[in-house]
């Protein structure tokens, strides 16, 4: 794989360059925390957060977007016929995304790209956008992606991994995205590739030494999905959520939505936007029925869903990329990885004692 | 890339009140442009997204049957913000349709086979559409039953089309009200499951059932159709659940790893009987 060395007092103009190519978005503060947002020409993006508040999912997923636009107006052309927006996806850089948040597109595109059905504003913003992503030295204390599958270094899901080397980043080019991108922003430092390799595997090694917690996850698949479903710990496990839908909106890899239209006057738009498995109002039936009425089925369908039904329908491991959000986020202290536990020790063949 | 979002653009041709509460009106359906109707290729059992602009989508199953040209039909109850607002549009309105979505009955499966056809109320839709469907093609089946009951008469639907097929001798008819003061009712008076126990042939390989009705119906239906030796396997039934994508994408349809629309809606009931009980 080559390797291209780019000097920090390089990064800045190599970035405006760029900008000539790519909308940059890129980890911004806000308050005490951090968001990726559009950079604004000449500001670079602040490459000193640990990760961001919400993932980076909104950068192809935004959290409100526009499907179709449409006139009730009987005198103009095409009335109540609903307009397809024109090609609103500009080539997109993400500068800094976290190796988790990459992995969690990887997740997500499996229900936005099934073999049937794909749908064109996810694929299209997914493919106009290129991830230049920044490996991991400082993990927070609620990560566990080396569980899920990743890793701090991991740049399967990326476009560019970057390793933040002092003076310079190292940037594996993974794809051939991420290739175009170096080539505007004019890096040109390619470095011999099995010294950086080396490089970057002991700044691996160091940044995976920092993950403190790990889950299991191998029994999940084999557990029976009514045992699970039926397993005495839901209520426990609810018994303090108070189905705020904040693990939803920051975790990466969920992705249900709503659909709305809103009207102003005589014009409006079809909306999608982001929805949470964790509000009633979700699967209300018409009627007033409402088969996850209560707290502990849906608290029961965000963690089913992420550690039994995906795992089982996709056979690729569970829907989840570790990058502990939900766990530090939570106003009560609901935790993925001890409820994941549960589950996988629920899928273990029980203990016969043969005392 | 297809947009599976974008609806077909349809005008409204033809509006019927149904019942006696105005609570149901079916509507007849016509491609604006000709060639979507060949798009639009469905079988008995499937659903469609029907798109209010302005209003938004509601996945209603379709009545008609693909053997009808020319035009697609729903019947659309009377409930929320979109079938509400449908309920006041008029005949020439354009709007859309978005689909076929779901799978339709096992039509290969029920080849020579008995069919028993039980509805309950409004849920007799795509039973209508299957009926219709049946008929078309007459000899690939065998012993065709039809339970259906609603509350009164005025509240059954289709009622010339029932009358009809009553006429006929390759189809046993049996329509049932829970109730009426009408001296002139010459039909039964008692619950589908009560009609089905006296009524469906008795369960065997070659025999299935299809049922479309209240989760109330379908309760006390099922006891009904195991006494009369069914199995499971071949009981096969259409669910419901709020839904908004109809492709399996947004994520609220969902009975364990199954979307209701993608998967579904048709599900046997031993199919059913190892899925979480969320529809």
């Amino acid at each position: 794989m080559k390797i291209i060395r780019i000097d920090k007092t390089d990064w800045d103009s190599g970035l405006k360059k760029s900008a000539d190519h790519y909308r940059l978005v890129g980890p911004t503060q806000e308050k005490d925390f951090f968001l990726y947002k559009p950079l604004k020409p000449g500001k670079a993006p602040d490459m000193s957060f640990s990760n961001t508040r919400l993932s980076a999912k909104g950068t192809i997923y935004p959290q409100s977007h526009t499907l179709f636009t449409y006139s009730l107006d009987p005198d103009q052309k095409d009335h109540h016929l609903l307009i397809e927006p024109e090609n609103e996806n500009p080539p997109t850089a993400v500068i800094g995304i976290r190796p988790c948040d990459a992995a969690a597109f990887v997740q997500v595109r499996r229900n936005f790209d099934a073999p049937d059905y794909q749908d064109p504003y996810w694929l299209n913003a997914y493919e106009n956008t290129v991830l230049v992503g920044l490996a991991c030295d400082q993990p927070g204390p609620a990560c566990f992606c080396t569980s899920t599958g990743g890793g701090p270094y991991d740049g399967t899901a990326l476009d560019l991994l970057l390793a933040d080397n002092d003076n310079h980043y190292l940037a594996q080019v993974v794809s051939d995205k991420g290739a175009a991108f170096i080539e505007k922003a004019g890096w040109a430092g390619e470095v011999e590739t099995d010294a950086a390799m080396q490089i970057f595997q002991a700044r691996k090694a160091a940044a995976e030494d920092k993950i403190r917690s790990t889950v299991d996850t191998d029994h999940l698949a084999d557990a029976g999905t009514m045992a699970l479903y039926d397993a005495p710990f839901w209520e426990d496990v609810a018994f303090a959520c108070i189905n705020c839908g904040t693990c939803t909106f920051l975790c990466p890899t969920c992705w249900c939505f709503d659909i709305q239209d809103e009207t102003h006057g005589m014009s409006g738009q079809r909306l999608r936007i982001w929805d949470s498995c964790m509000f009633p109002l979700f699967t209300r039936h018409g009627t007033g029925h409402n088969p996850r009425g209560e707290k502990v089925q849906r608290v029961r369908q965000r963690f089913m869903h992420k550690l039994k039904y995906y795992v089982d329908k996709y056979e690729a491991g569970v829907q989840c990329v570790g990058c502990g959000r939900c766990v530090l986020q939570c106003p009560v202290n609901i935790d993925i990885r001890k409820v994941c536990e549960l589950m996988n020790n629920a899928g273990k063949q029980p203990v016969t004692c043969t005392a | 890339m297809q947009n599976p979002y974008l609806p077909y653009p349809v005008r409204i041709d033809n509006i019927v009140t149904e019942t006696e509460d105005k609570n149901l009106k079916t509507f007849k359906f016509v491609f604006e442009n000709p060639e979507d109707e060949e798009k639009f290729d469905f079988s008995a059992g499937q659903f469609a997204e029907l798109s209010v602009t302005g209003k938004g989508e509601i996945p209603i199953g379709i009545a008609s049957s693909p053997t009808e040209k020319g035009f697609v039909m729903f019947t659309v109850n009377k409930v929320g913000l979109v079938s509400s607002h449908l309920h006041t549009m008029k005949e020439g309105d354009i709007m859309g349709i978005r689909g076929p979505l779901g799978n339709p009955y096992p039509w290969d499966t029920l080849e020579g086979k008995n069919i028993v056809i039980i509805g309950g109320g409004f849920a007799f839709t795509t039973l209508r559409a299957s009926i219709l469907y049946i008929l078309a093609h007459r000899d690939r089946f065998g012993d065709i039953t039809v339970i259906y009951g609603a509350r009164t008469p005025g509240m059954l639907l289709y009622r010339d089309e029932l009358a009809a097929w009553e006429k006929r001798d390759d189809i046993q008819m049996h329509i049932t009200v829970d109730g009426t003061d009408d001296p002139d009712w010459k039909y039964h008076v008692g619950f589908v499951p009560t009609i089905t126990e006296q009524k469906a042939p008795p369960g065997d390989e070659n025999t299935y059932a299809i049922i479309c009705g209240p989760p109330i119906m379908i309760k006390f239906t099922q006891p009904a159709l195991d006494k009369s030796g069914y199995r499971h396997e071949n009981i096969i039934m259409s669910l419901e659940n709020r839904m908004k994508c109809g492709i399996g994408m947004c994520g609220r349809c969902n009975v364990g790893r199954h979307f209701v629309c993608k998967d579904g809606p048709v599900f046997t009931l031993s199919q059913l009987e190892r899925m979480p009980k969320e529809y």
